[in-house]
């Protein structure tokens, strides 16, 4: 029975679908090769001893992770990457909702609000690097005058670490430094955020919250009870795609503080840019490259599995 | 149907067929539309030389101009391709060197500093064409000094020709703050730190130090080692043959700890321009930085030499000069190796040297130019590489492989912070069979 509705679909591939799989097969092709392909080169690099400019491909197995997990810096490039993405994802989706409500107030010249808060998305993350490196650096005017106040921040420059304690060889908890890299990061993706909040909120009928409203509840109830158990989809989006810019992150960082003191705003990105193409350490830098992948896929994989869920 | 399909798809296959055939020949037609290129352009024209370098920076890229201007002018049949590459201290350019070296697409000539970025990586890699007969024909071995001939050479062979000269040991310091402390210049570290000391109480900040990039501490740290170790076990260190854990090293490390005692306390956040700055404002007093701070001080900062700024060899280490030289060599597989040969040729000629030093700001590395094309920093700093023993740097690839650099300034960075001088010596002897 199964097999015969199986065949019966087999022949149901229509003539346009026939069409449609032989214009993507190029592309296929293409990606298995220039995507995967080299996803696959990078991974077998990684298992290698090329780590000087005299190429050798020997197999080193899992050599080049374990010195990396024994590294200092890779120690406290993974610390960095956990703190930055909590607090960076944290803040886009708290600061984007709030204004997207705010926004969503049917304001006049509501336009012009968006475009205020949109617009720093169109800065590079190398622009945004060196504004917020300027800005925040301990000696200019906006440092001197919190310094008025008695307040002397040190911003990326400090090296304290919030609820230390030792985990291995470095010192694990928020570093502080870590607030001011974020600040830069948020201030330039919150737009996003809100854009994709506004149209959530946009996205649910007024006759829900009319329906809360009749029912008695107060304004705080309806967006609590009603509006946001609607925006979660797009709370998810927006962890999604922030997921992976935090934990790929390289200009930012590389743009307003170099690897920080200690190493405190280092992360992975940074780490394996100077590994692969200061030291010519190819295999180690194809190992931080593989581990960042994998960061990503915590993410990532999941969320294909749902989505292939919701085909079914 | 059925035909359709098939002819659907044949049409696929073969857009990809042309689309792989295209870019196969695209690839060989490139060497023929070069050679046509020439022919068609230049009339009788020979070739065309391709320079790589990372000067792209005011004074340096002035100094390339010129050199290239000399050449085209002694050899107007040879075209010169300028493909200098830009940012971050040849960090990119090095990377796409890296790149087109391992696809056999080498440049003809290439900008490398001398020493072991050149020797551990390139001539190591068998990429560099030796050019012993080509000194000997042309009589330079007298002209370079013999200590940096052994820099650009490696087992008995000379893979590159250097262009110039700056120095990895100096102090440049503002000499108002000085007049009003009452501080002489000091020539060791106990005068150094007394010095320092003395600063501090009148609260000027005694040392900038911008390490953003970290490679600034290493050349304190370079220097300080220098002077603990002397020129000839400073060499041996670097060779192997000294341990890192030798206790001369572990006092240096402690050293270089108390000097960063009286560095800025921003220094993280600012490069070696920024704390130049401090020391222009009068902020800081002294500043150890390669010499191309003095351009700054000067070009940028408007600054005159012995009047607003001074200069002395970094504490311990007079009659001794920390090498840094951009050197040009031969990459093997080049297709017109004599039209190279002609650049270097304009490279190493005293003509060449002083067309394109005074502008860079560096001295020449020839021993017989002519000093009045200098200014005064440039005078004395030649008159100090003649009669000084000349080492290499380690903070700019000369001492040490890149791999081992990365992994000191890696090791520095750390210690800026911790000052856990076991620690230090620790990273630095496990990083030690990298050199």
């Amino acid at each position: 029975m199964a097999n015969d509705i199986q065949i019966k679909n087999k022949r149901k591939i229509s003539k346009d679908q026939w069409t449609a799989i032989a214009f993507l097969f190029p592309s296929i092709i293409l990606i298995i090769v220039f995507v995967y392909g080299f996803i696959g080169w990078t991974g077998y690099v990684s298992l290698s001893n090329y780590n000087s400019l005299i190429p050798d491909f020997s197999f080193a197995g899992l050599k080049n992770y374990l010195y990396l997990f024994q590294d200092f810096r890779f120690q406290a490039d993974l610390r960095n990457t956990l703190f930055f993405t909590i607090l960076f994802i944290g803040a886009v989706i708290v600061i984007g909702m709030g204004l997207a409500i705010l926004i969503d107030q049917k304001l006049k010249g509501e336009s012009i609000f968006r475009n205020i808060f949109l617009f720093p998305m169109a800065l590079s993350f190398v622009v945004t690097g060196v504004v917020w490196q300027w800005l925040l650096n301990p000696s200019t005017g906006f440092n001197q005058f919190l310094s008025v106040f008695g307040i002397q921040p040190k911003w990326y420059t400090d090296t304290n670490i919030l609820a230390g304690f030792e985990w291995g060889s470095i010192e694990f908890g928020l570093p502080v430094a870590i607030i001011s890299v974020v600040i830069a990061a948020v201030w330039q993706m919150t737009g996003f955020s809100l854009a994709m909040y506004l149209a959530g909120l946009r996205g649910i009928p007024d006759e829900l919250r009319e329906a809360a409203r009749m029912d008695g509840a107060t304004e705080f109830q309806v967006y609590w009870k009603v509006v946001l158990p609607m925006l979660a989809p797009i709370t998810m989006s927006v962890i999604i795609i922030m997921a992976h810019i935090s934990l790929k992150i390289f200009d930012l960082i590389y743009a307003m503080t170099g690897s920080g003191a200690n190493f405190v705003t280092d992360v992975p990105g940074v780490y394996m840019f100077e590994t692969t193409f200061r030291g010519n350490y190819y295999a180690n830098g194809a190992a931080i490259a593989i581990i960042m992948l994998l960061l990503v896929a915590v993410f990532i994989v999941p969320y294909l599995w749902s989505g292939r869920k919701g085909d079914q | 149907m059925k035909k359709k399909l098939l002819a659907l798809f044949t049409f696929v296959v073969l857009a990809l067929l042309i689309a792989a055939c295209s870019s196969e020949s695209s690839g060989d037609a490139d060497g023929k539309t070069d050679d046509a290129g020439k022919d068609s352009g230049g009339g009788d024209s020979k070739g065309e030389v391709e320079i790589f370098s990372w000067w792209t920076g005011a004074g340096e890229e002035d100094g390339l101009l010129a050199l290239i201007e000399l050449f085209e002018e002694k050899n107007p049949d040879i075209s010169i391709d300028n493909a200098a590459v830009s940012g971050g201290a040849g960090t990119n350019a090095k990377a796409v060197l890296a790149t087109r070296m391992q696809g056999n697409d080498p440049p003809s000539t290439f900008q490398v500093h001398g020493g072991e970025e050149l020797n551990k990586s390139w001539v190591a890699a068998d990429k560099m064409e030796p050019l012993n007969d080509f000194y000997e024909e042309n009589e330079w071995m007298d002209k370079f000094p013999e200590e940096l001939i052994d820099l650009v050479s490696s087992d008995g062979n000379i893979y590159s020709i250097p262009v110039n000269i700056h120095r990895g040991n100096v102090f440049f310091y503002n000499m108002q703050v000085f007049e009003e402390n009452e501080i002489e210049v000091p020539t060791t570290m106990d005068e150094f730190f007394a010095a320092a000391d003395k600063l501090q109480e009148a609260g000027v900040i005694p040392v900038a130090l911008g390490d953003k990039e970290s490679w600034t501490a290493t050349q304190i740290f370079e220097n300080v080692l220098l002077g603990k170790l002397g020129p000839d076990d400073y060499k041996k260190l670097f060779a192997g043959e000294i341990g890192f854990d030798d206790s001369r090293v572990v006092e240096a490390a402690e050293q270089f700890g108390k000097i960063l005692d009286y560095v800025n306390e921003d220094h993280a956040s600012r490069n070696w321009q920024d704390s130049a700055q401090l020391v222009a404002n009068g902020e800081a007093a002294m500043l150890n930085m390669g010499d191309w701070a003095k351009g700054y001080f000067a070009n940028d900062l408007d600054l005159e030499t012995n009047v607003d700024f001074g200069y002395f060899a970094f504490p311990d280490t007079d009659g001794e000069f920390q090498i840094i030289t951009d050197t040009f060599g031969l990459p093997k597989g080049v297709d017109n190796p004599d039209d190279v040969k002609e650049f270097l040729k304009v490279l190493a000629s005293v003509e060449g040297q002083d067309a394109f030093n005074p502008l860079k700001g560096s001295i020449p590395a020839r021993i017989d130019a002519d000093p009045e094309k200098y200014d005064q920093y440039g005078k004395d700093a030649m008159e100090d590489f003649k009669n000084s023993r000349l080492v290499p740097s380690l903070a700019h690839g000369s001492a040490a492989s890149e791999g081992f650099l990365t992994k000191a300034n890696q090791a520095v960075n750390i210690f800026v912070t911790q000052r856990d001088v076991d620690n230090f010596i620790q990273a630095l002897v496990s990083a030690a069979p990298e050199m």
